[in-house]
Formats: C-alpha cells, sequence, structure tokens
C-alpha cells in the first residue's frame, strides 16, 4: 500500500469503514436500482420524486458537513452559511440560464428572460463564462471561498470570535439578501433564477437525469465526507479543536489562529458552494429566498441535532431534521414551526451532543452494565 | 541613590549587554485610568532564572502579557535577544521566536489527550498548511515519550487532559512548555493549587530546567521562591521597587512595608 | 325644511360675524367690507345671460364686490347650483328628491321649494371655471379665517397673475398674520420681479433671496437665462438670490435628512434598548427579542380592541396609556418565563442560548400566527397623535414619528434613572460586574437574573407599542428588527447604554443620508457592510469598555 492509501485507510477505523461502505451501497446502488430497474407497480419501486428528495437531503448534509467543520471542530458558528450555498447555486444557475438559449420566453439567443424583460441590452461582464460547465462549477467553488476570505480575514484578524462572528454572518447573509432582491445585480431579483432546460446537454425534466444528478450528490457527499476527516484527523483538526477550547492559547503555542480559522472558514465555504450548485439542477430554482437568516441559522439546529464535532452526525443530522421537515409540512404546515422551535430548545438543553452523543451514551453505559454483570458473576 | 541618570537621550538599546535576553525599559501599561505598568523596566540574561514577586495588582501579569504580544505597551521598548522589538508583533510570531508561556490558570486542551498536546507544543514548523499534512516522526514521538516521563505523566498519555487533576494540568502545561524548546520561559504561579510534594518535585524540576533555559517565575509563594534559590525582583504598582538575593530582599524596609504595611 | 332653517340660520351667522370682522379689522378696506344686497344684486343679474364673455365679466365685477356672501355665490356657480328662478331672481338651488332646495343668492335667505321647471341652470364652461377659481382664490385673501387666508396667499403665490398685484398689495397692507404676510410678500416680490421701476425690482430679489422654494428658484434661473433682466446690479442680485435659495435648500435638505435619520434613530434605539440590557448588561444572546417587541404590538392590539367594545368611544384615545403596562408586562412575563425555563440552564454558552432562544422565536411567531393570524392586525394612531406637524420651510413631519422620538427619549432616560438610582439597579450592576461577590453578600443572583431580563423583555415589549403606531402588526414585525438591533448594540459596543443610543441615532441618520444617493435597500445594504468593517476595526464598538475584565 503506498502512503496515501495507508493514509486514506486510516481515516476510519475498521468498523467506521464498514458502516461508509454500507452507506455508500445503500445510496449509490439500491436506491437507483430500486428507481430504474424495479417496474413502477411493484411496492419495491422507488418513485423518482423521492429521489430527488433524497438528492436534495444529501445536498443540506453537505451543507451541514460545511458547517460542523467550523463549528463542531473549530467552534465558529456561523449564522451566514446559507449564503455561500446560495452563492454556489447562483453559480450553477447562471450556468443553466445561459443553456436555455433561444428556448426562453422571449427567445433572445443570448439573454436570460428576466434581462430581456429589464430591456437590457447585453449579457453583463459577470455573466461571461458562465456558458461553460466547468467554469461555473468553478465559480461555485471560488466565489464562495473568496467571499468567506475576505470576510473570514477581516472577522479573524480583528478577533471576532463567539456571537459576535454569528451575528455579523448573520448580518453578511441579510445584506446579500437584500442585494439579490434588487433586480439592478442581474440576478433575476425577487423571482431569482428559474426555468431551466439541460445540464451538459441532459435533460432536467428527464429521471434518469434526476437519478444522475442524485448520484452525484450521493458521491460528492462521501468524498466531502473523506475530506473532512481527513482535515479533522490532521495535525490541524488538532489544532481547530485547541482553537476550539482555548483560543488565546494556541496563540501561545505558536499557531496562527487567524490563519487556521481562515483555512477551515474558506474551506467550509467551498463546500457549501459545490451543496449548492448540485441542489440548484435538482430543485430547478434559486432565489434570493436562499440567503434569509432563519434558513442559515437552520443548517445550526441539523448540526446539532445530529451531533456536532462528529462528521457524521451532522450528515445525519441533515437528513433527519428535513425528512421530519416534509413529513410534518406535508401533514400540517403549521406544525412544523412548532416543532422545529422545539428542536432547537430541546436539542441544546438536553442533548448537546446530538443523537450520536444519546447513542454513544446509551452504548456506553450499556458496556458498563455488562462488565458490572460479568464482574458480579465472578464475585459470585 | 544619587547617582546620576543615565544620559536622557539614551540611544536605543546601545547599551544593551550581549548577554542579556529579555530587555524592558520604561514600559508603561494603563487601563481606563489604572496604571498596571509605570514605566517598568527590567532586564533578564541568558540562562538565568529570575523569581517575580509583588502584591494583587502590582502588574505581573500584566508584564507578561506585554512580554508575550498579549497586551500592547502604551509606552516603552521591550526587546528580545538580538533587539527584536517584543511590542511590533503578536502572540504568535512571539511565541514562534522562542519565548514560552504558562498561564497562571492551568489552559491544556482538555479535549485532546495528554499525548496530543504535547504533539501540538511539539517544535515544529508551525503553518497552517503544514498541520494539514504533517505527521509525527518516531523521533518526534520520542521526544514526547520523554517529556511524559519527565512531568510524571506517561500513564497518562491517552487520556483527556480534562480529566486530569489540578496539579497534573499544571505539569502538563510544563511539559508543553518543555517540549515547545524555547529560550526563554514565562510561568505564571506554576505552583498555585499543587500540593507540598507536588511543589517540591516542581522546584526539582525548574533547576534542572534552568540549566539550559532562561526562566522567569511569578509567585505568590514566599517558601517557593527562597527554594528556587535565584535572583528576585518585587513589583508594586507596575513598578520594580527591590531586586537581588531573596534575603537582601527580605530585609528591604520597602518590600516589608509592601507586604505587611497595609 | 328642518334642514334648510338650519342652513338658513348658519348662513345669516356667517354673514352676521363677516361683517362684523370686516368692521373691526378691514375698516379702510372697500373691497372686503360686506356689499351691500342692492349692489350684489345686480351685480348678479349680469350673469343671466347665454354668452361667457359677458358672465366673465360678471364674474370679474364680482370679485371686485368681495365678500363671503360673493364667496358662495361663485362656488354655486362653479359647481353649478347657481341658477335662475323664473321670477328672474338668481338663487342658489339643491336637488333634494324631486324639488330643489333654493335660497337667494344676494342674501342667501331660504325660499320655497322649487321644481326643476321653474329653474335654469347659469351654465358654465372650464375656463370660466378657472376664472372663478382665480376670483375666489383672491377673495379667501380676505376670509377671516387665517388658515384659508394662508392657504390662499400659499395658492395665489405659487402662480401669480400680475392683474392680482394691487390686490396682493392691498391684502399685505391689512395682514395681520405673520405667516400669511410671509407668503404675500413672496407672491408680490415674484410679480415685482418684472416691474418697471428698478428699484422694486431690486426690493423683490432680495426679498426671493430669503426663501428656500426651488420653485422660486427656477423661476429666477429662468429669468436669469432668459436675460430678461436689464439692470446689471439687479442681475447681480438675483444670482445672489439663487445663491442663496441653493444654501437654504441645502441646509433644509440636510435638515430633513437629520430629522427623518433621528426618527429612523429613535425606531432602532426603542427596538434595540431592550436588547442593550440583555445582551449588552447579562451578555444573554436572545434572538427571540424581535418577538417580545412582537408580543408588546399584539399586546397593544388586544387593549385596543377591548377599548372599542367596551370603553365609551370619546375615550377610546387612551387606549395607548393603558396599553403601555399591558406592553411591558406581557413581555416581561414571557421573559421571566424564558429566562426560568430555558436561558438559565445555558449561562456561560452563548452559542447554545443563541440557538435556544432562536427556537423560541419560532415558537412565538406560529403561536402568534395561529392565534391571530398571519394578516397585519391595524392598530390605529389615537386622535391625539395624528395629523403633521410642519417645521420651517416646508420639513414636515408626521405627529406619530415625533411622539416616538420623545417618547424614545423618555423611555431612555426613564430606564438610565431606574438603572442608575433604584436599589435593584444597584443589585444589577452588582451581579453583571462580580457574580460571586453579589452573591456572596446576600443578592439573589437568580432573581436579579430573571428580574433584568424581564426588564429588557418589557422594555422590547413597549417598544412594539410604540412601534405599533408606525408599522403594521403581523407575526413577522420582530424579524425585521432582530438584525437591526444587534448591529446597533454591536455597534455602540456592547455593555454601554451610552454607546446603544449613539449608535442607534447615527445608524439611523446615516441611513437617511445615504438613502437619496443610492436608493433605501442599497443604502441599508452600504450601513451593513459598514457595520460589519468597523467591528473589524473596534470589534468592541464605539464604545468599549476598555481594561483586563473586558478582555477574552
Amino acid at each position: 500500500m503506498g502512503p496515501l492509501s495507508s493514509r486514506l485507510f486510516a481515516l476510519e477505523s475498521r468498523r467506521g469503514w464498514t458502516v461508509f461502505m454500507g452507506l455508500a451501497a445503500m445510496l449509490m446502488l439500491v436506491v437507483p436500482v430500486l428507481n430504474l430497474a424495479v417496474p413502477p407497480d411493484s411496492w419495491l419501486h422507488v418513485p423518482t420524486f423521492w429521489v430527488t428528495t433524497l438528492g436534495k437531503f444529501l445536498c443540506f448534509a453537505m451543507l451541514a458537513l460545511a458547517l460542523d467543520l467550523i463549528w463542531g471542530y473549530a467552534g465558529i458558528l456561523s449564522l451566514g452559511h446559507g449564503a455561500f450555498f446560495g452563492l454556489g447555486g447562483y453559480a450553477m444557475g447562471m450556468y443553466l440560464m445561459r443553456q436555455i438559449g433561444e428556448r426562453g420566453v422571449y427567445g433572445h439567443p443570448e439573454l436570460p428572460d428576466f434581462m430581456v424583460f429589464l430591456d437590457w441590452k447585453e449579457l453583463p461582464w459577470y455573466w461571461f463564462g458562465f456558458d461553460h460547465f466547468a467554469f461555473a462549477v468553478l465559480m461555485a467553488m471560488l466565489v464562495p471561498g473568496a467571499l468567506a476570505f475576505v470576510f473570514g480575514w477581516l472577522a479573524f484578524r480583528s478577533r471576532i470570535t463567539g456571537v459576535y462572528f454569528s451575528i455579523i454572518s448573520q448580518a453578511m447573509v441579510f445584506a446579500m439578501m437584500l442585494a439579490f432582491f434588487r433586480n439592478e445585480m442581474g440576478f433575476g431579483g425577487n423571482n431569482g433564477l428559474t426555468d431551466f432546460k439541460d445540464l451538459l446537454g441532459f435533460d432536467l425534466s428527464a429521471s434518469t437525469t434526476k437519478v444522475g444528478l442524485y448520484l452525484a450528490s450521493a458521491l460528492m457527499l462521501g468524498l466531502m465526507y473523506l475530506l473532512c476527516r481527513y482535515v479533522v484527523t490532521s495535525k490541524l483538526g488538532r489544532v481547530l479543536i485547541a482553537v476550539r477550547d482555548a483560543e488565546s492559547r494556541v496563540r501561545f503555542l505558536g499557531y496562527s489562529v487567524t490563519r487556521a480559522k481562515l483555512f477551515v472558514f474558506t474551506l467550509s465555504a467551498m463546500l457549501a458552494g459545490i451543496a449548492g450548485a448540485l441542489y440548484v439542477p435538482q430543485v430547478g430554482i434559486i432565489n434570493p429566498g436562499e440567503f434569509t437568516p432563519a434558513k442559515s441559522i437552520e443548517i445550526a439546529i441539523w448540526v446539532a441535532v445530529g451531533g456536532r464535532g462528529t462528521l457524521f452526525g451532522a450528515a445525519a443530522g441533515a437528513v433527519a431534521v428535513n425528512g421530519a421537515k416534509s413529513l410534518l409540512t406535508g401533514i400540517a404546515p403549521e406544525i412544523w414551526l412548532f416543532f422545529l422551535g422545539a428542536l432547537f430548545i430541546l436539542v441544546t438543553l438536553l442533548m448537546p451532543r446530538g443523537l450520536v452523543g444519546v447513542v454513544r451514551q446509551w452504548r456506553e453505559r450499556r458496556a458498563i452494565a455488562k462488565t458490572s454483570r460479568s464482574d458480579s458473576h465472578v464475585s459470585a | 541613590m544619587s547617582l546620576p541618570d543615565p544620559a536622557p537621550d539614551f540611544p536605543e538599546a546601545h547599551h544593551i549587554a550581549p548577554e542579556t535576553l529579555l530587555y524592558l525599559d520604561g514600559v508603561s501599561v494603563s487601563f481606563d485610568g489604572f496604571r498596571a505598568l509605570n514605566s517598568l523596566s527590567l532586564i533578564i540574561d541568558r540562562g538565568e532564572m529570575r523569581a517575580i514577586i509583588g502584591p494583587n495588582g502590582a502588574g505581573k501579569t500584566t508584564m507578561m502579557d506585554v512580554v508575550t504580544g498579549r497586551t500592547r505597551p502604551d509606552h516603552g521598548e521591550v526587546l528580545f535577544a538580538d533587539r527584536i522589538d517584543l511590542t511590533a508583533l503578536n502572540e504568535t510570531e512571539i511565541a514562534n521566536l522562542g519565548i514560552g508561556r504558562k498561564f497562571q490558570k492551568p489552559t491544556v486542551f482538555e479535549n485532546l489527550t495528554v499525548f496530543e498536546n504535547l504533539s501540538l507544543a511539539l517544535k515544529a514548523d508551525r503553518r497552517i498548511l503544514f498541520t494539514l499534512f504533517a505527521r509525527i516522526s518516531a523521533e518526534q514521538t520520542g521526544r514526547i515519550e520523554q517529556a511524559l516521563e519527565t512531568i510524571r505523566l506517561t500513564a497518562q498519555r491517552d487520556r483527556a487532559a480534562g480529566d486530569l487533576s489540578h496539579g497534573q494540568k499544571q505539569w502538563l502545561e510544563i511539559g508543553m512548555l518543555l517540549i515547545q524548546e524555547p529560550d526563554l520561559m514565562l510561568l505564571d504561579e506554576p505552583v498555585a493549587g499543587m500540593t507540598d510534594a507536588e511543589t517540591e518535585q516542581t522546584v526539582e524540576l525548574l533547576h534542572e530546567i534552568s540549566s539550559t533555559h532562561s526562566l522567569v517565575v511569578v509567585e505568590h509563594d514566599m517558601n517557593f521562591v527562597r527554594d528556587l534559590d535565584c535572583r528576585v525582583t518585587v513589583l508594586d504598582e507596575g513598578q520594580v521597587i527591590a531586586e537581588g538575593p531573596m534575603d537582601a530582599i527580605q530585609s528591604d524596609p520597602r518590600v516589608i512595608e509592601v507586604y505587611l504595611g497595609r | 325644511m328642518v334642514h334648510l332653517i338650519r342652513k338658513g340660520r348658519s348662513g345669516g351667522k356667517i354673514l352676521g360675524t363677516a361683517a362684523l370682522g370686516a368692521a373691526l379689522l378691514f375698516a379702510a378696506a372697500p373691497a372686503a367690507a360686506e356689499p351691500s344686497e342692492a349692489d350684489l344684486h345686480a351685480a348678479l343679474q349680469a350673469l343671466d345671460t347665454k354668452k361667457f364673455k359677458q358672465k366673465a365679466q360678471a364674474i370679474e365685477h364680482l370679485g371686485t364686490l368681495g365678500g363671503p356672501r360673493v364667496l358662495e355665490v361663485l362656488e354655486a356657480l362653479s359647481k353649478g347650483r347657481l341658477h335662475v328662478r323664473k321670477d328672474g331672481r338668481i338663487v342658489i338651488a339643491e336637488r333634494s328628491g324631486k324639488q330643489y332646495t333654493v335660497q337667494d343668492a344676494a342674501s342667501g335667505r331660504p325660499e320655497p321649494e322649487a321644481g326643476k321647471k321653474e329653474l335654469k341652470k347659469i351654465k358654465v364652461n372650464n375656463r370660466l371655471r378657472r376664472l372663478i377659481r382665480g376670483v375666489t382664490g383672491r377673495l379667501a385673501l380676505f376670509s377671516d379665517d387665517p388658515g384659508r387666508r394662508l392657504e390662499a396667499a400659499d395658492n395665489l403665490s405659487k402662480n401669480p397673475s400680475p392683474e392680482a398685484l394691487p390686490l396682493f398689495r392691498q391684502a399685505r397692507d391689512r395682514e395681520t398674520d405673520d405667516a400669511v404676510r410671509a407668503k404675500l410678500e413672496v407672491g408680490i416680490a415674484v410679480l415685482e420681479l418684472e416691474a418697471d421701476d428698478p428699484a422694486l425690482r431690486l426690493a423683490a430679489a432680495t426679498t426671493l433671496a430669503g426663501i428656500s422654494n426651488p420653485d422660486i428658484r427656477s423661476l429666477l434661473k429662468r429669468r436669469l437665462a432668459a436675460d430678461a433682466e436689464p439692470n446689471p446690479e439687479i442681475r447681480e442680485a438675483l444670482h445672489r438670490a439663487v445663491e442663496s435659495i441653493d444654501r437654504k435648500l441645502w441646509l433644509f435638505g440636510i435638515a430633513e435628512n437629520l430629522l427623518f435619520g433621528i426618527s429612523l434613530g429613535s425606531v432602532l434605539l426603542l427596538a434595540a434598548i431592550g436588547l442593550a440590557i440583555t445582551f449588552g448588561v447579562m451578555g444573554v444572546i436572545n434572538m427571540a427579542h424581535g418577538e417580545m417587541i412582537m408580543l408588546g404590538a399584539y399586546s397593544t392590539f388586544m387593549v385596543q380592541e377591548i377599548f372599542r367594545s367596551v370603553v365609551p368611544p370619546e375615550l377610546f384615545g387612551f387606549y395607548l396609556l393603558a396599553a403601555l403596562p399591558v406592553a411591558f408586562l406581557m413581555s416581561a412575563a414571557m421573559g421571566v418565563l424564558i429566562e426560568r425555563g430555558v436561558i438559565r440552564f445555558l449561562y456561560g454558552r452563548p452559542l447554545e442560548t443563541l440557538l435556544a432562544t432562536w427556537g423560541i422565536s419560532l415558537i412565538l411567531q406560529q403561536l402568534v400566527r395561529s392565534l391571530f393570524g398571519a394578516n397585519n392586525r391595524e392598530v390605529a394612531n389615537p386622535e391625539w397623535i395624528s395629523g403633521a406637524v410642519e417645521i420651517a420651510g416646508g420639513v414636515t413631519v408626521t405627529l406619530n414619528r415625533l411622539c416616538i422620538i420623545l417618547f424614545c427619549l423618555a423611555v431612555v432616560a426613564a430606564l438610565a434613572a431606574f438603572i442608575r438610582y433604584s436599589r435593584f439597579g444597584l443589585n444589577m450592576r452588582a451581579v453583571t460586574q462580580n457574580r460571586s461577590m453579589a452573591s456572596s453578600m446576600g443578592i439573589r443572583t437568580g432573581q436579579v437574573d430573571a428580574l433584568t431580563f424581564a426588564l429588557g423583555s418589557g422594555i422590547a415589549g413597549v417598544a412594539g407599542m410604540a412601534l405599533s403606531q408606525i408599522s403594521n402588526v403581523s407575526p413577522n414585525l420582530g424579524q425585521n428588527f432582530i438584525v437591526d438591533s444587534f448591529m446597533v448594540v454591536v455597534f455602540g459596543g456592547v455593555g454601554s447604554l451610552w454607546g446603544t443610543i449613539v449608535g442607534a441615532f447615527s445608524l439611523g441618520i446615516v441611513n437617511k443620508f445615504l438613502e437619496p444617493v443610492s436608493g433605501a435597500i442599497l443604502g441599508k445594504i452600504v450601513v451593513l457592510v459598514f457595520i460589519i468593517l468597523f467591528i473589524q476595526m473596534r470589534p468592541r464598538g464605539l464604545f468599549a469598555l476598555k481594561g483586563r475584565a473586558a478582555g477574552d
């Protein structure tokens, strides 16, 4: 085994790898097969709508991973991560918009419908290049990364920590929301970007494309998990935990806290951007609603429910909370906010380590019970 | 007392002797009108062990804050080694220059193991991108094991630092300082909360360290300072009021007044 | 009939007072003296013609007669109510059912009802209506109601016609009200700009230099551009007048922005002041702070509804006074509930507090939405704070905004006094400065925490009451303020009441000065970005607490 593969292997324990591979097989083999190969009238058939919904949840799981990386490990609670997710989404949306071409309502070969409607004569400069998929994907990472870098550099350099950081990151996403609501910004204002037709030539309404996007999300989530796992198990990961627990002490050890935070914050923003880019073609729309502060705070509760400081918990929490949301809003929409609110309160009060913590505690207790039982056997 | 003052146009740092490691001159710091340091001057030589004592609020911790870059002085010079101006550097840069510090309240990283705590302190390339790819070499592991031995925590190697007793945390912090291999160590009340036996062991340890490092120890405990058997500086109201061997200090009327007079 | 008699009587009364007023005030003014009924009668008869040109002359003639009766007649004429009765007399007739109620035009005396056939309408066209408007406008200059005179002077000086000049002068000479006279002077000056006498023109230029009206400015500019002024000295005076007006307009613009900025600032301050206590003093991040404001607003709404159904309508206007304690207590009680139920378990864990209180805010919003519906609820302004006040130079401010400024200052003053002088304020400061010391001195810190939080929440409730007067009351009310309030507190410096005040007003004013340049939304974005950048330079805000205690 080469050094790289041995390091990759060392990322997880043997059991960890078993679970990882099991989940990967489940998501990447079983679900698509049940959708594509099983006839629709069979009770085993998974409808395409479910596959897309699951794909959406996987994007949320990526977003949760991104937030957990900075909150769970470095202690930075960003209440503005929706900004990076949204920017990634807009980058992809711009590509999809350009792909529409003459099929828009106004049939303009170059300009998206909303620009024709606004009576714009030519494409704004920042729209150039977005007709290339690779460029759009690059931008989906670089733009959130650049914003995070600048914002983080300003904030971490002045040692803005804790709730102060949370508050100004919320102000940032709020400012973004206001900005993107403006038609003059050239991102479709209120309505955002929508009416997408195809991606890389694949029809977005075809169910094979949808399953393909779902598979891409699952694959990306797996890769992202391994990347985050690499970061948190590296020496940098220990520096981050040290920063979380005793920030000023780390400085006196000779590590630049500013740079450590800046690195992980920028990385996290880029991951959030990728999540957004995968999310948009699956839901078919991106609008400034993604920038509402409430949405960004919600990400924190996904992570908290699953268990912050554990990557698996964060991802699982995102899927669990969003599953509950789909379920509850389907039954009675007004219940959802009560539920979500209660979730915020109860999780912080009663299970600070999240579901993962509860499971661990339960397992430890069982282990203790087992040993004490065997002890009593011995003594008896 | 009647000696003439040095020339007022004291040429910058020219008087610093080659054996000087740390040089503070005329350092003043005030918080909201309260003068924590009042034109403090202090010189520490290479290889020296120095104890600093003084009543509460004398400015001992603030002095350390100034040296380690946590607090920027309003006036005064703070120079290190080859006349490096410490007031222009931040904590990280100063730490990388080779100044280590142990805090009054032991601050170890509670969620990391004892080994991990030491591995973070280990003298190595501390650039962030480097840490992303860094791996601990066998040689480094050896050094950590050695430090564990010195601070008597080998048995606790893989325990979370948060689970250690108070004294053990103090020791771990001293161990982290050791493994950092600084030229100058600043220790803020290293034996606070330790049992007598632990204190004795600490004295031993400090003597051992002082043979290879320069040390500044801030302490309340007079007996401990006496056991250190080194030059003592007494601070009061942000100024040096006496300096010399412990015996001389204890008979200095001003020191007596400061300690007993109120 | 009853109706008719009443009308007649009140008409007579007006006549009486007008005559008296004219006798007292305008003794020397023939145009304002009540013309004799006979004169009026004669002048009115001239209207009975088919030719519009003759009608116009008749109207002009009536205008020279003057008096309130003429005003009434001309008004009737322009509304098509002036008729010729079969007997040839001019009457004012108004349809009531099938018949017409009739009064004599010259005297205003009621007459027997008439059928449609007995009456012949005196027709007017638009040109005549315009003429009537001009004449009545001029006549109103001599009304005995100063408000009416002011309105007339205002209308006339906006668009003066040269023929009206003598009338203007006349009106000015007898005018007793300063405001009306100032308006008249402007009208006269505008006309005299074109006078033959250079002295008059110069005087006019000087008068107009003191006016801060963009219309006057463009009039002067037009005159300069058209080279209509031959005299170089007067031309110079005109230039100076334009400059002077520019300067005044600029100043007024600033004054207006300042005023609006202070108004916005006081709204921000009201929203943030409770937060300055819970966050600034206690260090608790309460994301449900906005909902405390919302609860205050809904309490006000409920008190209003109760007043509407229970209290006699004359007293309705006082519902706000009753709402004040209700709003305070509602939010304060909710504050105690939140502090004792959730926050106290999370002291020392600010990020968790943030998330838990966010959950509370979601629940409260949804609760209110379920109880009151998602739509806006209307809270009416009581009469005593409705309307607008004009503050020099056309800067007007609505009374409710003005009241909010004053109310906000009162709240801040009361709060500062309370913290400084009350026993509880002392305990509160003691606990926040050194909890364990305060506790060992016998202060029950848990109680102080709960009450401090209640105080902050209660003030948010009071803010909600005030905000219900200027904005819609909806379940989202609080959300609109949460980011802004946090920005105010962080910008001003956490823990500093003074900082919060300065922060709120400066952000309000900066916002209002940016708005005309960049538009409202962009202005808001600019302010947010500015705060984010400002925090980088001074992480502890404008009024930072310094020292070791404030560190880490």
